[in-house]
Parts: structure tokens; sequence; C-alpha cells
């Protein structure tokens, strides 16, 4: 990835910061430009907002075979977690191990971790995973 | 006055024995362990460097308090392990708390005590009102060499601490340091291990350096070891600062809160602000608490602090106790460690 | 609007084809097909192509006047299109051919799709598999696309107690096909116990419920349904064909156990039809995983939601059931190219309504419907294709 694509969506992956429709509420993450349920009439009216970063496990799943650059974590976990904002979002949850009993449910809270890095000399790339232990603060 | 207004804490999932580690060099490493009064060390997950470790102390020390992240006017990370040689930590751990872009930032290095180094830049803008409060963290995945006697202290973990002068919960009644050129540690630029001294770390570097800092704080402050409920020293292992607390004349009861190295390792520069962290979780008003900051190269930061009644209304529940971080433990193996640590080369070298 | 049949079809073998480059086999199947429908290049009025990732898999983009130029077609200059929807590349080259010939602006179109897989090491394939998903939101974080369709499974089982054998009963019976069909990747019978022993790829699903990731390619021949006659004994023709879309990103869907894409372009496709799904005698469905097929089968209406699992778990859509599922083995088995595979759904079909599907042949069928997914069901292609009497 390269660096501006990387560094233009830092806000949004360092501290899950979204979107939301002046005109009806409704809250997106990713960002977004124009409201799904409003369209055009929200133009120029959605603003930035920062979730909360907390959540349950909606479904996970443990990944045996990961992406290049996750070698080292195999098998690591992946969920959709439903923000307590409503929304949902995929990410990968961290603090698992052979004792954690993973489960549909399960409280997780944003941490801040390493994502993946562009080889040994490039940049480092930073962003949102879950922890099942860091659900019991904030 | 000038003093801690927040903190947090942050200390990795995992742990290795250091029997485990001797397993693999054909040594004792229980009895090595032991005699380092070292019983394991934190290792932090494949995902975690020192820019994740600051930003998760920096995010428990915030959630604690109401202060808004743009109160915030500085950031400065103390480490000797940067995840970059050239780019700082401390933009990263800003961006990622929502403190950018009206604040400046720095990365700090003075092997061990970067952090304290932090904590005393941080109050020297409050006290010249250039800030209303700063963030000085300390923090560090230190690696030792396989194989090296470091490689069974040197481990993970961090702490930040917020300094301002309205609503603090810990005053800093005096801080001094005492510096020195002492070349008993070092790591060369690009060199991914460090080097040392050897024995020539012990009473040329580490003693020395405490025991003047030390001083010259009691002498300040016409205080003597028993003044303090607390002492925190820098604790490069479990043995130096109980022996360098007898030196100076204090009891083993004051210094046990704040030594964490017998369970989770030398954490750099992220001991000493861990050990004060760990004292703070437990503090009441009026407590004193005495604290000596190490790094190598050498020098020493000392602090004599006075816990305040606004420790009774701070909101330390809102993120973890060092005590629940401590305990908050997964023991792994050697293979583990060296999958985590970037010790398996892959196909690409 | 004019009604449209195929009459021709071409493919190659689907699996590891180590001494055939791209090109070969987009020709292979383009030709084959050519041959089959008895047509001349003086015949063709454009050639349609989808294909997913040729510029990730062979550096090469812009595909199509190469293909068209190796096809012998170059001095003909006539148009050449390259589409591309994911895995759903081909069948979204077939909407657009049908689309092209059923307006009366061509007459004989040329549509393929091709993949090859296999110029790249399977870690890198998996990269690219997961690149239709969201690279920025999805992939950039660790998720695979395996580890989607596990979210789905890990749901599914969950909220319909669906069983993990169900799962592997989709693998069982797709491979039991696969052993009847010459062109298939895969030609061997597997057991329940064997997909659920194989190794773990996203937990539930293991090695065995994944479709393996093949070289291929595959064409078919439009024509107007009126001049079929000319060229074919056989024109099959096009009752439906429909595409349905839904948000990229798999989280933001209302419920990641259906596709309502494949919901709402399958109904789309049963009105124009005018058939409802228990009229179909033969499915061929996205199973690119084994819990594809059991979402697949409920959001086309063949079962009720939740209920596929136990009836794949009585044996149902076997070959010789009504509906016939994946006949040809499905991805799972006849083989996964990408850009190809929406292509070779439709040539299983018109192979089984025009008798020509070796031992698997369905006796007496006379409706089938293609289901192609691109994505993780962000766009389905449905086609309905009925034997002319």
């Amino acid at each position: 990835m390269s660096v501006s694509r990387y560094w233009r969506e830092a806000k949004s992956r360092y501290m899950l910061q979204g979107s939301k429709c002046g005109r009806c509420n409704r809250l997106f993450f990713p960002k977004r430009s124009v409201c799904p349920s409003c369209k055009s009439l929200s133009i120029n009216n959605i603003d930035n907002f920062n979730l909360s970063g907390n959540g349950v496990i909606d479904a996970f799943t443990y990944v045996h075979e990961g992406l290049t650059g996750f070698e080292m974590q195999i098998p690591y976990v992946i969920a959709m977690i439903k923000l307590e904002e409503g929304i949902s979002i995929t990410a990968q949850v961290v603090d698992i191990d052979d004792n954690t009993k993973v489960y549909i449910g399960m409280p997780v809270r944003m941490v801040f971790r390493k994502i993946g890095e562009d080889g040994k000399s490039g940049m480092i790339y930073y962003g949102y995973k879950f922890s099942p232990d860091m659900a019991n603060f904030g | 006055m000038v003093g801690i207004v927040s903190y947090g804490a942050y200390i990795p999932k995992y742990r290795i024995r250091p029997a485990e580690i001797g397993r693999v060099w054909g040594i004792n490493g229980e009895a090595y362990g032991k005699s380092l009064n070292i019983n394991s060390k934190s290792v932090p997950a494949p995902d975690e460097d020192t820019a994740t470790i600051s930003t998760e102390a920096a995010k428990a020390a915030m959630n604690r308090v109401n202060i808004k992240s743009s109160e915030i006017g500085a950031v400065y990370v103390g480490s000797e392990s940067h995840p970059y040689a050239v780019k700082p930590t401390a933009t990263i751990v800003a961006e990622a708390l929502d403190i950018t872009p009206y604040m400046t930032a720095a990365d700090l290095e003075f092997a061990c005590k970067a952090g304290t180094a932090a904590i005393q830049i941080s109050m020297g803008l409050v006290k010249s009102k250039m800030y209303n409060y700063c963030m000085a963290i300390g923090s560090d995945t230190s690696q030792g060499s396989p194989g090296d006697p470091l490689e069974y202290s040197a481990s993970a973990g961090g702490a930040a601490f917020i300094i301002g002068d309205e609503h603090v919960i810990a005053d800093i009644n005096y801080t001094c340091s005492y510096t020195t050129d002492t070349p008993d540690f070092w790591r060369r630029e690009g060199q991914k291990y460090p080097r040392h001294g050897g024995r020539f770390t012990g009473e040329p570097a580490y003693f020395k350096h405490i025991i003047a800092c030390s001083n010259m704080v009691f002498k300040h402050q016409n205080t003597k070891p028993e003044d303090y409920n607390y002492v925190v020293l820098h604790q490069p292992n479990g043995k130096f600062p109980y022996r360098a607390a007898k030196m100076l004349g204090f009891r083993d009861e004051q210094i046990t809160v704040g030594l964490l190295t017998p369970y989770i390792g030398n954490t750099y520069s992220g001991a000493v602000m861990l050990g004060t962290s760990a004292v703070l979780d437990i503090a009441k008003p009026g407590d004193r608490i005495f604290v000596i900051g190490f790094g190598s190269g050498a020098g020493c930061d000392g602090f004599d602090i006075t816990v305040t009644e606004e420790i009774n209304s701070f909101h330390k529940e809102k993120a973890p106790s060092v005590k629940w971080l401590v305990e908050r433990s997964v023991y792994i193996d050697y293979s583990i460690y060296a999958k985590f640590r970037n010790k398996i080369i892959l196909g690409d070298g | 609007m004019r009604e449209v049949a195929i009459i021709g079809i071409g493919e190659t073998k689907f699996g590891e084809l180590w001494d055939r480059s791209f090109r070969d086999i987009g020709i292979e199947a383009g030709l084959k097909a050519i041959n089959d429908a008895k047509i001349t290049s003086n015949d063709i009025n454009a050639l349609y192509i989808g294909t997913m990732a040729s510029g990730s898999l062979i550096k090469q983009e812009h595909v199509s006047p190469i293909l068209l130029d190796y096809a012998g077609l170059s001095s003909d200059h006539i148009p050449s299109i390259r589409i591309e929807a994911g895995e759903a590349s081909g069948a979204l080259a077939f909407h657009q051919a049908y689309l092209a010939v059923a307006s009366g602006y061509y007459n004989i179109v040329v549509v393929g799709g091709a993949e090859k897989l296999t110029d790249v090491s399977e870690d890198v394939a998996r990269d690219i598999t997961s690149s239709t998903s969201d690279q920025e939101w999805e992939t950039f974080f660790g998720v695979t696309q395996a580890s989607q369709y596990a979210l789905i499974a890990n749901k599914h089982m969950n909220t319909y107690n669906t069983k993990r054998e169900a799962m592997a009963e989709v693998a069982v019976k797709n491979h039991y096909h696969g052993s009847m069909n010459s062109t298939a990747h895969f030609q061997n019978k597997i057991t329940v116990e064997a997909v659920l022993k194989s190794p773990p790829v996203s937990t539930p699903l293991g090695m065995l419920d994944c479709a393996p990731l093949s070289d291929g390619a595959a064409t078919v021949i439009l024509a107007p349904l009126d001049i079929a006659r000319k060229f074919t004994d056989t024109p099959i023709k096009i009752q439906a064909s429909t595409i349905s879309t839904d948000t990229a990103t798999l989280f933001h869907r209302r419920d990641i156990c259906t596709f309502d894409s494949t919901i709402l372009a399958s109904k789309k496709a049963y009105d124009l039809a005018g058939i409802g799904s228990s009229q179909l005698d033969l499915v061929e469905l996205n199973d690119n995983y084994t819990i594809s097929e059991i979402i697949a089968i409920e959001d086309l209406n063949i079962t009720k939601k939740g209920e596929a699992g136990k009836e794949l778990l009585n044996g149902r859509y076997r070959i010789g059931d009504k509906p016939s599922i994946n006949t040809s083995g499905g991805l799972k088995a006849h083989g996964q190219p990408y850009g190809a595979v929406g292509i070779a759904q439709i040539v299983e079909i018109v192979k089984q309504l025009t008798g020509r599907a070796e031992k698997r042949t369905v006796n007496g069928a006379e409706i089938g419907l293609t289901h192609t997914i691109g994505g993780i069901g962000s766009v389905s292609v449905i086609n309905i294709l009925k034997r002319v009497n």
C-alpha cells in the first residue's frame, strides 16, 4: 500500500473515526459522503463521528490460511463485531490464546495494533483490532 | 503545583520463563532467573510495538480524566525501541488519540530513562505555562541478543503520565538529574541487538548514578528514607533495586509495590513509570513516593512525589490497573517467543 | 427486445494446466464454440470477454485485443470488450452480450470467460482472491475471502442450527457429480469424514470446503432465436438474464446469512421466465465454499431460509433430483477459474439440455438456472435457460 493511500485513512484506522448523516443521524464506518437513506439530501451534511470502540462479537472464525504479512499470527481470529452504536465492522480479535473461548455475544473493545508493514524498510501500518480483555474497561 | 494529572499502563499479555530460555541454550535458566530475581518476562505479540504500547497506555491515561484531547499540548515518547529510526513514534500516538495537529511531539532516547526525561520536559513546559497538559510516555519492546544474559530480562511494557498543574493526583515536589558519560550499555545505529559492558553495568553505572541522584533528592528536600511510603528505583533485574535501596537505607517493604521486574522483566523506558503507576494504583492522599529512573550511558532522574486528595475522585477503574496487567498472563515456549519476536526467518529472509 | 438463444458452446478442461497460457485456453474454448455453432468468422459481430484479474495474475490488462487477435479475428476489426465483475466477470459479460443481441444491435456474438490462476504462487493467488472484498476496510485488516464465508458459516450454524455435516455434504455431492465430468478439475469422490478432517482454512471451513484455484476457459455463442435454427438443431433459449447488487463490504449487510442480490436477481428472473423455483430441473449455483451452496439454495427460494442443510443431509439435489444442483461438479469439483465460472455454468446447462452431459445427464430436463456471484455476494447474476422444442 502506498504511503498516501495509507496516510489519508489514518484517523479512521487509528481511532475508528466514522461519519454521521446530519439529516437522519445514521452512522457510517468507514466514512461516507452520501447517506444511503437520505441520498442527495445528505450531501454536505455529513460530519465526522468517533466511534466508542465497544462492541460484541456477532460471528467469528479462526483463520489458518492468512494473507501475506499475517504469517506470524496464524491462526488469528477474524470477527464481525456489532458496535454499541449499532453498526458492524469486521476486524481481527487479539489477546486470544488456547484457553480463550470465543463466542457470539462476547464483549470486545478496540485496541491499537500493528496491522502490517511494507517490507523491512517500508511503512509500518497501524490500526484497530479488538480485544476481549480490554472490554472490562471504558 | 506541577504534578501527575493522570496515568495509564500497558503490559503485553504474553510471558516467558527463564527456565524456558535456558533450556534452549543449555543452561539452568531457572537458577539464572533466581539469581536475577526474575520469574518471568513480558513478551509483545507480533502486532505490538512501542507505538502500540504507548498508544494503549496513553488511551488508558486519557480515559481516566475529563481532559479533551485538544488540551494536550505535547506528546513525548521515551524509548530505546522506536519502530522507526527516523519518523516519530509520538506523532503516531498523538494521531491515534486525536491530539493532533495543534501540539508538539518528539521521541526521546536515553536507554531506560527516556520516559522520566519526558516527564521532566513536560514539567518544564507546564511550569512555564507553555501548555496546560503534556503527555509523557515511557515504553519499550526491548530485545536482548539470543543467548545473551539480557535475553532473560529484556521485555515490553509502558506507561503514560499526563503532566499538568490542575487536578493533580500526585504533586511532583522536586526533580533533579545526575548525568555522566558512562558507556555501560549501547546499541549502534542499524544494529538489532544492544551490547553491554557485562559487570561494568553494575557498580560504575547503575549503583553509582542511583546513589548519587538519590542523595541529591534527600539533600535538596531535606528528607530521609523513612519519610517515604514507597520507593521506585530503576529495575534492570529483581536484585539491583533491592541492593541499591538497602545501600540508601530503605526497607524492603518500601520497594516491593513498585518492583515489577520479577514478574514482567525489565521494560526499560517503561520500568520506573510502570512501577510508579503500580504505587499510584494503591496510594492514599499524603503518601510520599521516592522515584529514581536510570538510563545507561548514563544518568538518573530523581523525583519526590506526594499523592494528593484528588486521587480519591480519580477514575482509576476506567483503565486496567498494573496488577491486572501483570496478572493477565499467558506463558509461551521459546518457539512461540521466537515467532513473536521475529527471530524466525521466512522464505525471502 | 428479441429472444436470444445459445447456438454453440466450448470449454477447456478445468484444472492445473501447466503447459497452457492465458491466451491458449481462451482461444481453445473460443474456437471449440465457433466450431460447435458452425459459424465462420464473418458471422461474428462482437466478442465479449469476462476475466477477473488478468492484471494481477499475468500482469496483462487490455486482454480483449490479444484474445481477438490470437483467435484469428484481428483482420475483421470487430469490437472486443472485456468485462470485470470479480468472480462474476464471465456471467456479466454474458449478460451484456445477451442485451446486445436482444436489442438488435448485434446478431452473432461470442462470449468467453477465462482465468489463469496457476501462473502465480498459491499465496499470491489467495491475496488476489481476497481482493474482491473491500481492500481498504476488509482485506487490509487480514480478512481473507475464506474468512468472510467462514463468518457466514459461523452465523448460519448459530442462527439456523445448520450442521457442519450438511456443509460437508455439499462437497461430497459435487465431487460425486464431478467424477462424471471429464472436464472437471477434480474427478475423485470424497467422503463426509474426509471433508470434516481436512486441514482448517478458516474455521469451520476446511480445505475440502473450498473450491480450488483452477485454470480454465469457457465460451458460448449467442444469436437471435429466430435465426438460431440456421446453425443448430438444439438452440437453448435464454428465458431471463438478470443482475442485482449489494454493498461491496460484507459488514454493511442487513443479514450476512442472506445475499439480497441473489434473492432480488432470482425473483426478477423467475418473473421474466414466468416460472417458479419448483419448475427448475437444473441449477448451477455458486459453491465457491460449501456454505455458499447452502445460502444460495435458500436465497434462490429452492428451500426456505435455514432448511437447505437439512435437505442436503437427506440426500437432496443429486443428479436426478428436481432440481439437480451443480451437476457439473460445481466450482468445488468442476473448478474455479474466476472469469470463466459464469460461462462454464451456462455451458453445463446447455450440455444437459442438449444431451451432451456424459454419464451425468439428467433425463427429461427442460429448464436450468445459473447463479454466479462476484465478491461476497456484492453482485449476483442469474440466467434461466430453456430447451426449445
